[in-house]
């Protein structure tokens, strides 16, 4: 009998290690032979631990188990969800990014292989760095970390410039609160990254790769330095890849608790050693990135799609999605939510459908008041923009952004006048300081709201102006965004900006 | 970036430090690794370190404090023998993570970034622990929590 307790960060949070120790108790108890598999989340965080057991008829699920469920889970008498497959909420999704997560061992290759893993990385072996670069690009991928640009563009950019040493440096430095795909694949199939990181390095001539990943996730990096060194005993990495002319390796490197490092100059300084501040673009990191050297800097998850692109072909993976955003997007439903976790969907769902149908309204099951999608630097949309298509175009068409598809729901309760002051506080809390319209006008967005929130009416034309100066004048994103969460909340809820009120804090 | 508040500590044995900065010297951007392995073998970065570190990486001392002060984690003084992170951001927000955190902290006397008297127990902020469905989240020396109450969290380190 096999039985599965996720090894995921939000399975633990809720207590898996816990369910997994009282599993092999009583199945010791017993004298019950039972193989305990802690694989990925299936990503219905709200049924966490969701127990698996498979005793050779296909799994059947349990959830949320509990220590003191054990022995019941062992004698067939606690009452199942049955197959995960035929719960609604997963059963509506388009897994390609995520298909093998929840499902298979992550630290197993033989699984990893079992599950169609390295199909991808085969057919790219017996491909020019051309011919991969364009299959990439005819996939229609775009930066899962939040720009959307297109992945194929940049491959090309850095395949065609010349260099010694070329790099692959993977953005795992996922910041945004209402996110957490990167954590959760990293922790549910880190071979997938790793396959997708060597067609990367393929694509473009590179033979080094770095995982720059964020220290608030040990359990992320634990799994990937097992899953490296696995793959590196599978000589998936190192010299002559799968028996190939290939070579390709790469190591995992842990942040420090800057959130601006998730961009991607600030985070390339950080992997030189440097402070994390932002560069000026130009040269761009396709160019002089890494050490100065051409640089393919992507998102994990824009990472961990290429493998699937490979295996079923760049038509197949353009077939899902709308307009120009192709594909599937795992989105992310957090917050003050019923069914919070892990949707991957072909692009195109409107906002109001995942929020209400998909997620089942609120946790408190007061009324939605709004989302914020996007993160902290994402705006928050009120009800009456529910009817808007998630995908890249049409969120930045109702000023704001799909960012790496975190959505955060609130209910009536939620103070818009003090997230829109928290928004600046954070900023200023992270700003790296090397420009002025982020270092400074954060601190004077503080100012400014409180004065606001103490009812000066004369302080909402500053605001307006301010917020301007930091979208038009910041040199990345964490000043010129922070103005989406803000002014989304003024302009959607003036009610709140306008009486006097107690100041947020 | 904030600077951390405490005064620097006194040195420990520093005589680990050669074989600590030796093991990770050879690495492409070896600062941050080199920085990370003191602070997990000693629990902080000790002042006596900082001229050996900027020897081996040719950098200036003054440029070695700014990488440390910029970056969050590294502490120039010990933490509480327990560190409780807490998520601050929006998604724990929306689950009433501030009026929890706040608890934590009434509770327990501190302000964030604030060590008990005793050097039992400190109390950090995090924006995102990546556990946003299952908010709000914190972390208890290494180990993640969700769904958590101030109560459970301050139970947790004082018994």
């Amino acid at each position: 009998m096999k039985i599965y307790v996720p090894r995921d960060a939000a399975a633990k949070a809720l207590g898996a290690d816990a369910v997994a120790a009282a599993i092999a108790d009583a199945a010791a108890a017993r004298g019950l032979s039972v193989d305990i598999i802690r694989n990925g989340s299936r990503g219905m965080l709200w049924l966490e631990p969701l127990v698996e057991v498979d005793t050779g008829e296909g799994r059947v699920a349990y959830g949320s188990v509990r220590p003191e469920d054990a022995a019941a889970l062992l004698s067939d008498d606690l009452e199942s969800l049955g197959s995960v497959m035929d719960i609604p909420f997963f059963a509506k999704q388009n897994r390609l990014t995520f298909a093998r997560c929840g499902v298979i061992d992550p630290v197993s290759v033989d699984d990893y292989m079992a599950h169609g893993g390295l199909v991808g990385l085969r057919r790219a072996l017996g491909m020019s760095s051309e011919e991969i670069v364009e299959e990439v690009t005819a996939s229609g991928l775009r930066g899962r970390g939040g720009a959307g640009f297109p992945t194929g563009i940049k491959w090309n950019t850095v395949r065609q410039a010349e260099a010694s040493q070329k790099y692959i440096v993977c953005n795992a430095d996922e910041g945004d609160s209402g996110t957490f795909a990167d954590r959760m694949i990293m922790e549910g199939d880190p071979f997938c990254l790793i396959e997708g990181m060597a067609i990367a390095g393929l694509g473009v001539g590179a033979t080094k790769g770095y995982v720059y990943l964020r220290s608030e996730y040990p359990d992320a990096i634990a799994v990937m330095e097992t899953a490296v060194a696995a793959a590196r005993d599978a000589h998936i990495l190192g010299d002559n890849i799968l028996g190939s002319s290939h070579s390709f390796d790469m190591e995992i490197r842990v942040g420090a608790g800057a959130y601006v490092c998730g961009e991607e100059t600030s985070l390339l300084n950080s992997l030189e050693g440097k402070r994390g501040v932002v560069r000026a673009k130009p040269p761009l990191p396709a160019l002089e990135g890494f050490l100065a050297r051409p640089t393919v800097v992507n998102n994990v998850i824009s990472l961990a799609t290429v493998p699937v692109i490979f295996e079923k072909g760049a038509a197949h993976y353009a077939s899902f999605g709308l307009g120009r955003s192709k594909g599937t997007m795992p989105i992310q439903i957090a917050g003050n939510v019923k069914h919070g976790g892990l949707f991957e969907t072909a692009f195109g769902m409107p906002l109001g459908t995942l929020v209400e149908e998909v997620a089942g309204g609120t946790a408190t099951g007061r009324p939605v008041k709004a989302v914020q999608v996007g993160g902290p630097l994402g705006a928050y949309f009120a009800p009456a923009k529910f009817d808007t298509p998630f995908a890249y175009e049409e969120f930045d068409g109702q000023g704001g952004l799909i960012g790496h598809a975190g959505v955060v729901v609130f209910d009536d309760e939620a103070d818009m006048l003090g997230l829109a002051r928290f928004a600046m506080e954070f900023c200023a809390i992270e700003s790296c300081g090397k420009c002025t319209p982020c270092r400074i006008g954060a601190v004077r967005g503080v100012e400014t709201l409180d004065r606001i929130g103490e009812g000066d009416a004369s302080a909402i034309p500053l605001l307006v102006d301010l917020c301007e100066t930091m979208k038009d004048g910041s040199l990345c994103a964490l000043g010129g965004f922070t103005p989406f969460p803000v002014m989304s909340a003024l302009e959607q809820f003036p009610d709140e900006f306008s009486g006097v009120r107690e100041a947020a804090e | 970036m904030s600077a951390t508040a405490a005064p620097p500590a006194a040195d420990p044995d520093l005589s680990g430090l050669p074989a600590i900065i030796e093991a990770h010297a050879h690495l492409e951007g070896a600062l941050l690794p080199i920085l990370h392995a003191i602070q997990a073998e000693y629990g902080f970065v000790p002042q006596g370190a900082h001229d050996p570190v900027a020897r081996a990486m040719n950098i200036t001392k003054a440029e070695l404090h700014g990488v440390i002060s910029f970056y969050h984690d590294f502490r120039n003084a010990p933490a509480g023998r327990h560190v409780v992170k807490i998520c601050r951001s929006e998604a724990c927000q929306a689950m009433g993570g501030t009026a929890m955190s706040e608890k934590v902290l009434s509770l327990l006397g501190l302000d964030w970034h604030g060590t008990t008297p005793d050097g039992k127990i400190t109390v950090e902020p995090v924006y995102c622990l990546g556990l946003c469905a299952t908010a709000p989240a914190a972390m208890v020396d290494g180990q993640v929590k969700g769904r958590v109450s101030a109560e459970a969290l301050v139970a947790e380190v004082t018994s």
